[in-house]
């Protein structure tokens, strides 16, 4: 219990790690559908090389960098768990 | 040359009439030729935070429809012989003017004003649009909390868009007790979330109140929102002037204000 009262997060932390990831999601001018096909694509072009866990692979579009905002391109990000590497390609 | 500034936040009721004015008013006491155009069709308030209420005859949407000149509407203000104020009209809305019409207004009073201020309505409909539309420049104005800046964030979004690139940040109501004990974002840490460059950083001060209850603005007068206000309008002319040390500062000038309240 104490671990814990040394652990807690002041509200302004906890403010700006909010901030941050719902800024994320609102700069995506891509709707969800739209995100899932582009998803669905390419977990079909990668389990053609490998044996990947489609079903915890992530996909996002964010816009990193921190010199003039109108200069940073989004970028997309894909996290795709591999499961097996060496993936028999038949 | 002159230059058409906008003053916007998205999100309502964060500053931007009391930015507008002050900025306002800051500027025309340092000798520039100023105009403050209050776009918020059917709930105008820069008037009032002016005190210039009582002294409107035509409004904006009169000159837009062609109902009086411009030199009909614009009120000068008696305090500041180089400020002006074109009122919005309050029994409108917001379809009543569209961007075109805006543009063309501002490009007919570029060659009589240094500096053109617009205040922005809050929300992102036409209201805003017809804001935005003649300006080279914007000032978005936020506080440090979290609905506030992501609205601000999205209307940076849309200036970009609109090819507004020239944006500063200014930071309101910042309370630095509560930034002390971690209970507030710090204007570092909005500016590392919004990376926009910082044009300033208002304390949360009573003085705001006061002075809008009196109809006047306080830029320049000897108080911290005063104060933080004045060194925004030197920033704008484009004097490098350090930002206010408020932290340390705080007491110090609560005890001059304090012993200036007593005279």
């Amino acid at each position: 219990m104490f671990k814990n009262i040394l652990k807690r997060k002041s509200s302004r932390e906890i403010a700006k790690d909010r901030l941050k990831i719902l800024l994320i999601s609102d700069r995506v001018n891509c709707s969800p559908e739209m995100m899932e096909m582009i998803k669905n694509d390419i977990a079909k072009v990668i389990s053609k090389y490998m044996k990947i866990d489609t079903k915890s692979m992530e996909i996002q579009i964010t816009k990193t960098g921190s010199k003039g905002r109108g200069l940073k391109n989004p970028t997309l990000y894909a996290n795709i768990p591999i499961l097996d590497l060496n993936h028999d390609i038949s | 040359m002159s230059e058409v500034i906008v003053v916007t936040s998205g999100k309502g009721g964060v500053g931007k009439t009391t930015t507008t004015a002050n900025v306002g008013t800051g500027l025309a006491s340092m000798g520039k030729k100023v105009i403050l155009i209050d776009t918020d069709i059917g709930l105008r308030n820069l008037d009032v935070v002016m005190g210039l209420e009582n002294r409107i005859v035509y409004n904006l949407v009169d000159v837009v429809e062609g109902n009086c000149r411009i030199k009909q509407a614009i009120i000068r203000d008696k305090r500041y012989p180089t400020l002006f104020l074109l009122p919005s009209a309050q029994t409108r809305d917001k379809s009543a003017v569209n961007p075109s019409q805006m543009v063309k207004m501002i490009e007919h009073l570029r060659d009589q004003f240094d500096y053109i201020i617009l205040d922005c309505p809050a929300g992102i409909e036409q209201g805003f649009q017809n804001a935005i539309a003649g300006a080279d420049r914007a000032l978005v104005v936020t506080t440090p909390e979290v609905s506030a800046i992501r609205d601000a964030d999205r209307i940076i979004g849309l200036l970009e868009a609109n090819e507004i690139h020239k944006m500063d940040l200014v930071i309101n109501r910042i309370r630095y007790d509560m930034i002390r004990r971690g209970d507030m974002m710090s204007s570092e840490d909005v500016v590392d979330i919004l990376s926009l460059p910082l044009i300033g950083m208002v304390p949360d001060d009573e003085n705001v109140v006061i002075a809008t209850n009196q109809g006047e603005p306080l830029v320049g007068s000897n108080t911290l929102a005063g104060r933080a206000y004045q060194n925004i309008c030197h920033r704008i002319l484009g004097k490098d002037v350090p930002f206010l040390d408020l932290e340390k500062g705080i007491s110090f000038w609560a005890k001059v204000s304090g012993i200036f309240h007593k005279n």
